[in-house]
């Protein structure tokens, strides 16, 4: 892994941004990384965009200051692109991971992004499907892993079922388990 | 054994908290107070501690709660930020004169108006008179293992004075990092159980906290106020060492950061300092020679330490976060403290104020690689500058 990688969320309140910043940090820490996992406070309110970001890194972290030029670029939510700058300061080797039906080749043209790579997946869909509700965290963190390769997927996995174990029903983890490995799957690379 | 956890600064301060288990904690359950209570009051309804927790009406209160608390002889302990320790005003000083060894958790944020959350240090540089032992922490490891010592420091015999441990608002206050927890035993052995030697409740030896104190005593009593902050300087090296040796993190009044061989120093405190010394080894990959100095301890003001770490430099900048209006050149009080100290100490290098990140505004690596550059020009020049307000739109 890069010596610091630096990666930036975007949601809507209510999608589980902070959550999937938090479980990236639990499962670094189980992994011996060092980590950092900070959401954007301003006005929260359900369905409003919010961003979310996390520091990843062999090494102990010292800086403190915000992520203004991310390595890894993941949306949540497919009605930001275009109205909310994803894309801002991502740097020209990054990495954007969208939760979109849409092609990668799609998602370029709608955000400009032209160099490093691009992946889409649609994460709505999948979260609809396996749990019934457009709670998109769990997929998109299986499609980060697919991406990015930051974090090992078994790892993931045993953390997303010890972080929902006793808050959620059985039958609601393996809806989860089943979103982020399908996810992880479908993900498309353009 | 300890045990690492992703904890945000917030929850380490209350897994400290959890692990002193003290006997009374007083706070404000509500805005501005930190999700360290929060957190705290879910370890008391659990069962985890004993402690007696009582939530108050205002900061005002919290602190009055825990003067009472601390001179029936309790441990007390309390948290807050911002305009809540700005309530608490009156009773921050009454605290501090009447020797109650309270520890709270600070974390710093802007004071009002307007209105703003986010960080600076305009709230904890308002108490630099009150007589309140000041740490700072660069992020919730710092704040946790400092909170464990902070007992033991205000509870010495030869201090009995309240201790405030802060720590940047939102950057690390609320921040997931790694934090290192001591075992409960761990810090229940060091921290000891507390012996009150001037209780209320020592009914066999009356006592009275806080009479009329007219021109008398006043002044003497005030005066062992000084002598009480004199021996923490010794006594907060003194615990520091000892946690150093038993749990391998060490800490001191400072911490100096590729100071050695270092032409250009930059002063900075909290979570900034992890910051510059990112900026360092950028600049030092580049060939230059800075450094860095952390400042932990503000109160009591280190002042023949800093000295003599910074004599050496050929110039030097202080990282302010927050402005002391009206001040010599408007600077920041880090600033006019530390230049008073280094020209009565003798040590006559170049200085310059950088006020900064105030209301949370983010300070990045750039910025501070310019503060260094700048320093670099001002070794060459050999003379001082006034303030700069970092980052601002003018």
């Amino acid at each position: 892994m890069a010596q610091l990688t630096e990666i930036r969320w975007h949601g809507r309140g209510g999608q589980g941004v902070v959550t999937a910043g938090q479980l990236l940090a639990e499962t670094a820490l189980g992994t011996g990384q060092y980590f950092q996992a900070f959401p954007d406070y301003g006005p929260e309110r359900m369905g409003a965009p919010i961003r979310a970001f996390t520091r990843l890194s062999d090494e102990p972290i010292n800086i403190h200051s915000q992520i203004e030029e991310p390595d890894v670029v993941l949306v949540l939510d497919p009605t930001l692109l275009g109205t909310v700058p994803v894309t801002e300061g991502l740097v020209e080797d990054g990495v954007l991971v969208v939760n979109s039906s849409q092609s990668p080749d799609d998602v370029r043209e709608v955000t400009g992004f032209r160099t490093g790579k691009v992946f889409a997946v649609d994460a709505s869909h999948i979260a609809i499907e396996e749990m019934g509700r457009e709670i998109t965290n769990t997929p998109m963190l299986g499609a980060f892993v697919a991406a990015t390769g930051l974090i090992e997927m078994e790892a993931l996995t045993e953390e997303l079922r010890a972080w929902f174990t006793g808050k959620i029903s059985e039958e609601a983890i393996q809806a989860n388990l089943r979103a982020l490995k399908r996810a992880a799957d479908e993900v498309q690379e353009g | 054994m300890s045990k690492l956890e992703a904890l945000t600064g917030n929850a380490a301060v209350a897994n400290a908290m959890r692990q002193i288990n003290p006997d009374v904690v007083a706070a404000y359950p509500i805005t501005p107070q930190t999700s360290t209570v929060q957190t705290f009051s879910e370890f008391v309804a659990d069962g985890l501690v004993d402690t007696e927790f009582v939530t108050v009406e205002s900061e005002h209160s919290a602190m009055s709660a825990c003067v009472g608390a601390s001179a029936a002889g309790a441990r007390v302990m309390t948290a807050t930020s911002a305009n809540g320790l700005a309530l608490m005003w009156e009773i921050v000083y009454i605290a501090a004169s009447n020797r109650c060894p309270i520890v709270m958790s600070l974390v710093n944020r802007a004071l009002s108006a307007p209105i703003n959350i986010h960080c600076d240090h305009s709230d904890v540089m308002g108490m630099r008179d009150s007589g309140w032992i000041i740490l700072m922490s660069e992020n919730g490891q710092e704040a946790y293992d400092s909170m464990v010592q902070a007992v033991r420091i205000g509870e010495h015999p030869d201090v009995l004075l309240p201790v405030a441990v802060c720590q940047d608002g939102f950057i690390t206050s609320h921040a997931l990092e790694r934090v290192e927890l001591l075992e409960d035993e761990e810090v229940q052995d060091f921290i000891g159980t507390y012996a009150p030697q001037w209780s209320l409740l020592d009914l066999d030896n009356p006592k009275t906290y806080g009479p009329l104190d007219f021109y008398d005593y006043y002044y003497e009593h005030k005066r062992q106020q000084v002598e009480a902050m004199e021996n923490a300087h010794g006594v907060i090296a003194e615990i520091a060492d000892e946690f150093g040796k038993k749990f391998g993190r060490s800490y001191g009044y400072l911490e100096e950061y590729r100071m050695d061989d270092a032409d250009v120093v930059v002063v900075a405190a909290n979570s900034t300092a992890g910051t510059a010394r990112t900026a360092v080894d950028d600049l030092r990959d580049e060939g230059l020679k800075v450094g860095l100095l952390k400042l932990r301890v503000f109160r009591p003001f280190p002042a023949k330490e800093l000295a003599e770490a910074l004599s050496s430099a050929e110039a030097i900048a202080v990282l302010d976060r927050s402005i002391s209006f009206g001040s010599m050149d408007n600077s920041g009080p880090l600033f006019t403290e530390l230049a008073a100290a280094l020209a009565l100490q003798g040590v006559n290098v170049p200085i310059a104020d950088y006020v900064y990140g105030l209301g949370g505004r983010d300070i990045a690596p750039g910025e501070i690689e310019r503060v260094y550059r700048e320093t670099l020009e001002m070794a060459e020049t050999g003379e001082s500058r006034g303030v700069t307000y970092l980052g601002v739109r003018e």
